[in-house]
């Protein structure tokens, strides 16, 4: 029997790894899409979305199902319900993605090429998902410890961001809609950061039974 | 809360072969506490040793101590029916005496000296009201025990254990001959008895541990592994090997 569940607790893991995949190439892509101004690029990323939805039920699903027929207990009943925790994150990391094409393709063009700041901010906020993912895949505390920490940096990205908007809508007025899709897009990718730091404290919380929050 | 039984560097040998090595553990009272581990691990005899049920068997020898509200189980002075009567027993099998369902409840009492009718009858019917089997069996109290049904019978048992008034209840798998719906029945019955009683149980099934016990305790080839709340054991184990035994992957 334990065999069998030990195969179904693999497959969680692949699945989940493959979820994590998905959710790093879409932010990946949605944040190519923003320095580019692909539309094309952009459009595939929201296609995507959908995919990433229907693997959050197909795992929430396969957990329900072991909760069911296992009735796991100590590392296995906190690998399964950490796994329902991380999945929500990321299909919000998913939708955020999303978001941020959206925002993309009506733009008509215009492309955030040269806004250093949020290509660093878009830069710094995926190395959080890999991590967090990569701290699931290797049940890496210590990494998953780290991408907690590197959430400091992405906020003070968006802070700063925030900055050059009030100074780019002093400087130049008629620009507003540019200035608030600039500010919805650093947004999304500080809330991304803030899911990648739940994903890290499940993944710590699955390794050791202990939770930052509880 | 405070501990009934506290023991200390418990063994036993049964002749050459040691069941039970350096035990010590402290039941809280008024709680229930379970004993989990494979077969042969120890802990049926380990229950059976805290009202010596063992004395019976030749050969058995122990060391180490036993205290029931701190006093020592094993000194000379203790009249053992007496400690029995403070620490029933309830087994794997409902073993009723071939006796009406009154006379099984009204055995103990008497052995104790009671022959007062109506004290009895008050005795019988708060016994089996104890245990939830009033309604079901006073209207045939008069009639054989045996023509009950099992789950009917280990609830007939775990009265006859609480008509002397115990203050601890052993019970050795307690619902492992019965369907789910009695056991569900006894582990109700057991969660309502704790208001009043020590429960220590041992019993195979794990999710049965989780439901009803307040502590558990894991035995291991003689040993007392791990023993904490168990909420604790079943979430967080600190010892590798009630790991691998709670998650089914031992050995």
């Amino acid at each position: 029997m334990r065999n069998r569940f030990d195969e179904q607790l693999f497959e969680l893991n692949r699945e989940i790894i493959e979820m994590g995949a998905m959710c790093e190439e879409a932010i990946a892509g949605a944040s190519k899409a923003l320095t580019t101004g692909d539309v094309e690029l952009a459009g595939k990323v929201r296609t995507n979305g959908n995919v990433i939805d229907q693997m959050e039920r197909d795992i929430e699903g396969r957990c329900m199902k072991l909760l069911l027929h296992q009735q796991p207990v100590a590392k296995d009943l906190r690998l399964i319900s950490a796994a329902l925790k991380m999945i929500t994150d990321m299909e919000r990391i998913g939708d955020q993605a999303e978001d941020i094409a959206e925002i993309v393709t009506a733009m008509n063009g215009h492309t955030m090429e040269g806004m250093k700041l949020v290509e660093e901010m878009a830069r710094e906020t995926i190395k959080m998902v890999t991590s967090s993912v990569d701290a699931f895949v290797k049940k890496d505390v210590e990494l998953a410890k780290r991408v907690i920490a590197q959430d400091d940096i992405v906020d003070d990205y968006f802070s700063k961001i925030k900055c050059g908007i009030i100074a780019l809508v002093a400087e130049n007025s008629a620009d507003g809609e540019f200035a608030l899709d600039l500010l919805m897009i650093s947004k999304y990718f500080e809330r991304i950061g803030d899911h990648a730091t739940n994903i890290a404290e499940w993944v710590i919380y699955s390794v050791t039974g202990m939770h930052k929050e509880v | 809360m405070s501990n009934i039984i506290t023991v200390k560097d418990m063994c036993l040998w049964y002749g050459e072969h040691q069941a039970l090595k350096n035990v010590n553990i402290e039941i809280p009272e008024k709680s229930i506490t379970a004993f989990i581990g494979p077969s042969g691990c120890g802990k049926s005899t380990f229950l059976k040793t805290l009202n010596r049920m063992n004395d019976l068997i030749p050969g058995v020898k122990i060391t180490g101590d036993i205290c029931y509200e701190g006093t020592d189980i094993f000194a000379k002075d203790v009249d053992v029916n007496n400690l029995r009567k403070e620490i029933g027993m309830v087994f794997q099998k409902p073993n009723p005496f071939p006796m009406s369902i009154y006379d099984n409840i009204a055995y103990g009492p008497r052995t104790h000296g009671i022959t007062n009718k109506m004290q009895l009858d008050d005795i019988v019917e708060r016994a089996l009201r104890d245990a939830a089997i009033w309604d079901e069996v006073k209207d045939r109290l008069k009639k054989n025990a045996l023509g009950m049904s099992g789950g009917q019978q280990q609830r007939l048992c775990i009265a006859r254990a609480l008509a002397v008034q115990p203050k601890i209840l052993l019970m050795d798998e307690p619902t492992s001959a019965l369907d789910p719906i009695s056991t569900s029945r006894i582990e109700e019955l057991v969660t309502e008895l704790k208001e009043k009683y020590t429960i220590v149980m041992v019993t195979h099934n794990m999710q049965q541990a989780v439901r009803v016990s307040d502590y558990t305790a894991f035995f291991l080839l003689g040993e007392l592994v791990e023993f904490s709340k168990t909420d604790d054991i079943f979430s967080q184990p600190q010892d590798k090997r009630t790991e691998d035994y709670i998650t089914g992957r031992f050995g």
